[in-house]
């Protein structure tokens, strides 16, 4: 098992370099560098000895390879570098933000959790019935509705709603209060793109709950315990649930995955300054080091969910053992 | 793997090309028979693609001229679903909005899966080093969020439906070849693989007519899923504005701006190009889940 960690760990490191290539190469493809938008944007007039020295403040008139290196080294050591466009360390813009991201990214996951078991249970074992057809048709609108969308909707439950309740419309705060903080105004914030961001991740995870629970219960060895006369929800609980759970982790933690960096248009609805949000104004602004620093981010995150998928696999089925 | 399931002879013959008009109709009939909810997909699908088709006939106005006199009318007789901040007719700009979500959905999906099914084939293939370099490359591709690569796109080649495009087939291309991979492999391993080898036959020969009419059926998976998620994710690209842009007609840029800021005055321009992705994305993924299990009842939704 330690050994098939190491492995895993090592391979991490080609992936991970191969996407610092590519957001490094991709990221110089985009005409324009910072120094030009910072000091000549919005068509002002900048002397072109200036913008050279902010380029050489900025190390943009060193060589690509040697740029790319120092760029890895830097974060082999653990050191970021600062931002080219707020000049402030990238820990701290990021830092900032993720604590919000991974809020609503955990309470989306809860929210899909704690829907998407129980339905695609109830779902499976009802098949073909009208609990059946309702579940799937939440789901498979769920798959559908844009979740921009859904969180217009909810904007717009919340104004008609309130109104017509106390009589002053009430929209959620924009400020962003950490949950130690006031728990109140930072779930009142949050819960909204939670559950717009929620319902999309739980109709997928609901679906594979469906089907992964359906193919289980028609095993031999659910035959058997009904046979040995064990109680219906004893079957279901015990022998049927912790089987079909397996494919149901790995939608979720690929969702997950995917909710760090793709935040950016529920961010956008509700207005948050997230992640996403600065990724959106790292690139606009040529902010070489952030945006390579966050699609770094990014990409660990995904390979990380993927090897904690694998692990827990070995956690929750015995028979599943790596070399 | 699906090749040799009864189910899929359904699917086969309407697929292949030498069958008679009546036949190929019998196959459709009990197709719909077996699978209504798909079939519904089907003809909503066929639906918008007519609507998208006929625009300049069915759109009551024209979709890009603003009219002052007439900024916010609620829906009426006149305007059935009202008209946005330019006094543009919500309708037509709903109906050529068609034109650009199939437009999208069917290339990207198209070109994504497709070049796919080539880089899986010939990962399989060849193997060795290739197979395993190759695999690193997607893994690097499906570590990248498509909204960077989006945005990236955008920023080197400008906004334009062109672009949209390419931002949403290059990240469908590793997903895609994932699955034909897994299952070229197995084709690889049989006898009339290497009779064909032992032919003389050339790599390209061997790999264009031997085994990609293998592994048809997880290539139309895949393409049918993607058509839903490529409308999804023009919507979005759209609404963030690195999408289509004013004053072309598309779903996700009705949503942008004027619909968040009047939402509350004027609900409907938000709520129906709303409907109009979800309806859309929910006829496809029907008739996609549809030809999954037609094709292939074993394979689970992976969302």
């Amino acid at each position: 098992m330690t050994k098939y960690i190491g492995k895993r760990l090592l391979l991490m490191i080609p992936t991970l370099l191969g996407a610092a290539v590519f957001v490094f190469l991709l990221m110089r493809l985009i005409p324009g560098d910072v120094c030009e938008l910072r000091l000549a944007g919005e068509g002002a007039y900048a002397d072109e000895k200036a913008i050279q020295l902010c380029r050489e403040q900025a190390g943009l008139t060193k060589s690509l390879p040697r740029q790319f290196f120092d760029w890895v080294w830097g974060m082999v050591r653990g050191d970021f570098g600062v931002s080219m466009w707020t000049g402030r360390p990238i820990i701290y813009e990021i830092g900032l933000r993720f604590q919000l991201s991974l809020q609503v990214a955990i309470m989306a996951t809860m929210t899909a959790i704690l829907l998407a078991i129980p339905l695609g249970t109830l779902s499976a074992i009802n098949q073909d019935t009208w609990i059946d057809y309702g579940v799937r048709a939440f789901s498979i609108a769920g798959l559908a509705m844009p979740s921009f969308w859904l969180g217009i909707l909810i904007i717009l439950a919340l104004l008609i709603g309130t109104q017509a309740l106390w009589g002053t419309p009430w929209m959620p705060p924009i400020q962003y209060t950490p949950i130690w903080v006031d728990p109140v105004a930072n779930l009142s914030q949050l819960v909204w793109p939670a559950l717009a961001t929620g319902y999309r991740y739980s109709a997928v995870a609901a679906r594979m709950t469906r089907s992964a629970l359906l193919e289980v219960l028609q095993e031999d060895y659910i035959r058997t315990a009904r046979a040995k006369g064990l109680v219906e929800h004893l079957i279901i609980n015990r022998h049927a649930l912790k089987n079909a759970l397996l494919p149901v982790v790995t939608v979720i933690g690929i969702e997950f995955a995917f909710l760090i960096g793709g935040l950016v248009v529920t961010e956008q609805v509700f207005n948050l300054n997230g992640l996403g949000k600065l990724f959106v104004e790292s690139v606009g602004n040529h902010d070489y080091t952030l945006t390579q620093s966050l699609v770094m981010l990014v990409a660990f995150v995904f390979i990380m969910t993927n090897f904690v998928i694998d692990l827990i696999y070995a956690w929750i089925d015995p028979r599943i053992r790596y070399r | 793997m699906a090749a040799s399931e009864p189910p899929a002879q359904v699917a086969r013959e309407a697929t292949s090309g030498a069958l008679t008009g009546v036949r190929l109709g019998r196959a459709t009939l009990s197709w719909v028979r077996q699978k209504p909810l798909g079939a519904a997909g089907a003809v909503i699908v066929l639906g918008m693609l007519l609507v998208a088709l006929l625009a300049p006939v069915i759109a009551p106005y024209d979709p890009v001229r603003n009219a002052f006199d007439r900024m916010h009318v609620p829906p009426s007789t006149v305007h059935w679903f009202g008209t946005d901040q330019f006094g543009r007719d919500v309708l037509s700009r709903l109906v050529y909005g068609a034109r650009t979500a199939m437009l999208v959905g069917l290339v990207a999906s198209f070109i994504g899966a497709s070049l796919g099914l080539m880089l899986g084939v010939a990962s399989a293939y060849f193997g060795g080093r290739f197979d395993l370099f190759f695999q690193r490359l997607m893994d690097i591709f499906m570590a990248f969020p498509l909204i960077i690569m989006a945005l990236a796109i955008v920023s080197i080649f400008g906004t334009s439906t062109h672009n949209v495009v390419v931002a949403i087939t290059v990240p469908f291309i590793p997903r895609c070849a994932r699955v034909v991979r897994s299952s070229a492999l197995a084709v690889r391993e049989l006898p009339y693989i290497d009779a064909a080898r032992a032919c003389g036959f050339s790599h390209a020969r061997i790999m264009m007519y031997h085994m990609t009419p293998n592994v048809v059926a997880p290539y139309l998976i895949m393409l049918t899923a993607f058509l839903g998620q490529a409308i999804l994710l023009e919507a979005s690209l759209s609404y963030l504005g690195l999408g289509v842009q004013e004053p072309t007609p598309a779903w996700g840029l009705m949503l942008q701006g004027g619909a968040e800021e009047y939402a509350e005055s004027a609900p409907w321009m938000a709520i129906f190009p709303g409907l109009a992705i979800t309806v859309s994305v929910f006829a496809f993924n029907l008739f996609g889940d549809a030809v999954r299990d037609t094709l292939d009842p074993r394979m689970r939704s992976t969302g």
